[in-house]
């Protein structure tokens, strides 16, 4: 299968606004045109090429090279292909993404996914805040597709997310889960605190205990039969969340009644 | 450059209302900023096959102030769906969208041939902020109508009953806002906000007095600014805006205004019948009917167009029902003794019976008033639509097989619930060029606005005609701004900066004396800082009035 391969050749010294890494625009293209493809750095309009080295004509998949932590907009509203990023990954990586995937080998920052509507996320290092989360001023975040971070992540963790999956291995920060109106967060390994806050609806599994806020409210013990179904999806993505009986059990919590919410926290509570 | 070339347009059909002439071909010459009988040199327009309009009035609209920039700040996300402008030699960036940044506004105003522009709602305590964003708005010459019918002291002195010391205050604030009209929204209701109230009723007391009621306050505004001689009569918003059954409110507040001048603001609103939101429907015959017969009254018709928007108003209450049957965003501004504000972002949709049926008043109201030189085109920008759609409404008033068409769209439940399917007026250019430039510039007291007689301002608008209405209406070929070519070839090449029109009644300098302990015990802003210096004003046109004078 052909690819299309970009080198990082000059670190730009501020953010580089690069909309058009996305195999939807570079697909059709020739070496040539990609390398005439505009980029934005701080006001002025620069070329592609005068970042980054680039092999081969357009093709379904993209390989970028190098440090991309200035990086901004990667994949921006993609809906088929591919993006594999050996290296850190900057702001805004597959927002507004509709299908393909994107893989990150070193870290991502900020807003990955943010308002997302399908497709998938996977960095193997860690995220930034604000994952799948909604736009300042918007009234839903991520709407659909999966967020996938090997490492930690920060705060406001699928912030108004409406629908998908955000699983994280390491521990996130403050806020996962604020006014969240649906879909499913997995936390691996716990949250600081405020878990849930405002939410409204949806869900967060939290293998870890959490620090919980007055407003949630035990609700049960129990093994929810979906989680079975979740497990074997999941765990096909190397994310595997216990769900038989003889492991232990997940206890729910309600809330956040300050808004009121319908949504729910379920902490696994393993047997001694 | 301002006002020094000369100019002539030949060639086109020439709509000016004003002065009776209806689509004949004669030549508009305009020297030094003004148009004139005739003129020799200078550049000349070949328009042969256009179409010639005074420059647009827009008579009832919010473009800047407070409650408009917490709206652009409550809604980032609009920011982003919309297109921004880019900055070119001539023009500065912006961003368009429901609620546009001040230079866009100008842009976006100048681009559909409009140059004149009414702010409809400015608190005093805000007024300073209002003008120096005015002055940010350019192209449009601007006036201003400053808030009164719920200002705490004009209410305790009509309480009781000191009507001259209340309109020698009202002449005061006016030009201590450096304002042009009076505006009243939703009279007594807004103060009754202050206590978590509304004023539904025309003789229900003002929450916080003991005895005065919104029907005095209308009557007694109305009777000032007749007093005073102001240009623009008493704009009124009226009590109940929007909810289902206030035709009965409208038109007794007709009744009220039976001796006086007024202009009723966004009739739209106004005009349901039902008794709940589930049988709310039309009421625009009745209110047209009676309308037609009281002619001291003038109206906008505040359209509704499908899509997404904000709603800005003084009337926080509806505001905050609004927020509740929305249950979306929701902003609430206080402004101490004088008003309030509220701010809720609202998408009108074809499928929604209830937005349906605004849609069909709007329309309606426009087509059953049967004076063009009475009912404006508005939606309230931009509380109905942005009002840089309005040509997509002079598109439905014109072609009643495309209005068929759209109705067919509606929520099918809707249809029974309006007039519109029965309508078959089709506008003509003329009373396009009435209800969008001659008209609103009767209305507000403006005879060198919206005409193109001599002497009249050098405000003149181009269009292609062709038979796509809402195109021709949207992308003039020619804009002309006093004299100064802003729109050449539907592009936009030239910026002047617009007047500020204000009117200065008289009041007896002794009411500072009764305002200033006022100020010092009520307010937190000190009476020597409260009104807004001239030297704000960029290029004040100040109006006579001819009422009282000593």
């Amino acid at each position: 299968m052909s690819k299309t391969v970009l080198t990082l050749k000059v670190q730009p010294n501020i953010p580089l606004e690069a909309e058009l890494l996305s195999p939807d625009i570079i697909a059709p293209l020739g070496n040539k045109e990609i390398a005439s493809l505009p980029v934005i750095l701080g006001k002025r309009q620069k070329r592609i090429d005068d970042f980054f080295h680039i092999e081969g004509d357009g093709s379904e998949t993209l390989e970028i090279h190098g440090d991309l932590g200035r990086v901004k907009w990667i994949g921006r509203g993609m809906t088929r292909g591919n993006i594999l990023v050996h290296g850190n990954a900057g702001m805004h990586l597959g927002a507004y993404m509709k299908g393909g995937s994107i893989e990150v080998g070193g870290n991502a920052s900020d807003w990955v996914g943010g308002e997302m509507k399908g497709g998938s996320i996977h960095i193997r290092g860690n995220a930034g805040g604000q994952l799948g989360a909604a736009y300042r001023g918007s009234l839903s975040g991520m709407k659909g597709g999966t967020i996938l971070v090997e490492g930690t992540a920060g705060i406001e963790v699928g912030m108004r997310m409406r629908r998908g999956v955000i699983a994280v291995r390491g521990r996130v920060k403050d806020f996962a889960g604020l006014q969240m109106k649906g879909g499913t967060i997995v936390l691996m390994s716990g949250a600081e605190i405020r878990t849930g806050a405002w939410m409204v609806r949806g869900t967060i599994i939290s293998l870890e205990p959490l620090k919980l806020m007055p407003t949630f409210e035990f609700a049960c013990a129990y093994n929810p039969v979906f989680m079975g179904i979740y497990a074997k999806s999941l765990s096909s993505k190397g994310f595997n969340i216990p769900y038989k009986k003889e492991n232990g059990c997940y206890r729910r919590f309600q809330g956040d009644s300050s808004v009121p919410g319908k949504g729910e926290i379920l902490v696994w509570n393993p047997n001694h | 450059m301002a006002g020094n070339s000369k100019l002539r347009i030949t060639g086109a059909r020439v709509y000016d209302p004003a002065n009776g002439i209806n689509g004949e071909i004669k030549d508009i010459c305009i020297c030094d900023g003004k148009i004139v009988a005739d003129i020799e040199g200078g550049r000349t327009i070949n328009a042969t096959g256009m179409v010639v309009f005074p420059g647009g009035v827009d008579v009832h609209t919010h473009v800047a102030g407070a409650a408009l920039n917490f709206a652009r700040g409550m809604l980032p996300e609009d920011h982003r769906q919309n297109d921004p402008f880019v900055r070119t030699r001539n023009l500065r960036c912006g961003i368009s969208g429901a609620t546009p940044t001040s230079f866009v506004t100008g842009y976006l105003y100048a681009g559909l041939g409009y140059t004149t522009v009414n702010e409809a709602a400015v608190p005093i305590l805000t007024a300073r902020h209002t003008h120096e964003e005015l002055r940010d708005t350019p192209i449009v010459d601007k006036s201003t109508c400053v808030l009164m019918a719920n200002n705490e002291i004009l209410m305790e002195l009509l309480e009781a009953g000191e009507y001259e010391r209340a309109r020698d205050v009202v002449a005061w604030n006016i030009w201590a806002a450096k304002a042009y009209g009076v505006k009243a929204v939703n009279p007594g209701g807004v103060a009754g906000w202050k206590w978590g109230k509304d004023c539904k009723g025309l003789n229900e007391i003002v929450p916080g007095f003991n005895k005065i009621t919104p029907r005095q306050i209308i009557a007694g505004l109305a009777n000032i600014v007749d007093d005073l001689g102001l240009p623009h009569p008493v704009h009124l918003h009226c009590n109940n805006l929007g909810a289902p059954g206030n035709v009965s409110t409208t038109l007794e507040i007709m009744k009220i205004l039976e001796n006086n001048r007024a202009h009723l603001a966004h009739l739209q609103y106004h005009a349901y019948g039902g008794d709940d939101w589930f049988n709310m429907c039309s009421a625009s015959a009745k209110i047209a009917e009676e309308f037609n017969k009281r002619k001291n009254l003038t109206t906008d018709a505040g359209a509704v167009l499908f899509g997404n928007t904000v709603t800005i108003t003084a009337d926080g209450p509806w505001q905050h029902l609004l927020y509740k049957l929305t249950g979306k965003k929701w902003g609430n501004i206080d402004v101490e003794n004088e008003t309030g504000c509220g701010v809720v972002p609202y998408v009108y949709k074809e499928k929604n019976i209830v937005n349906a049926v605004q849609w069909a008043v709007g329309l309606e109201l426009l087509l059953l008033i049967d004076d063009p030189w009475r009912v404006f085109l508005t939606t309230d920008h931009p509380n109905g639509a942005a009002f840089w759609r309005y040509p997509e409404i002079i598109h439905l008033l014109m072609n009643a097989d495309f209005r068929r068409e759209q109705i067919a769209k509606l929520a099918p439940e809707a249809i029974g619930r309006i007039l519109l399917p029965e309508l078959n007026r089709e506008y003509t250019l003329f009373e396009i060029a009435i209800i969008t430039s001659a008209g609103p510039a009767r209305s507000l007291g403006l005879p060198h606005k919206g005409n193109l007689g001599v002497g009249s301002d050098g405000d003149v608008t181009v269009f292609s005609h062709t038979d796509d209405v809402a195109k021709m209406f949207a992308y003039p070929r020619y804009v002309i701004k006093g004299g100064e070519i802003i729109i050449e070839e539907g592009e936009m090449r030239n910026t002047v900066e617009g007047k500020g029109i204000l009117s200065k009644p008289f009041y007896d300098p002794k009411v500072e004396d009764f305002l200033r302990p006022q100020f010092q015990q009520f307010y937190t802003v000190s009476f020597d800082n409260y009104p807004v210096e001239i030297e704000r004003i960029e290029h004040p046109d100040i109006r006579p009035c001819k009422g009282v004078q000593s």
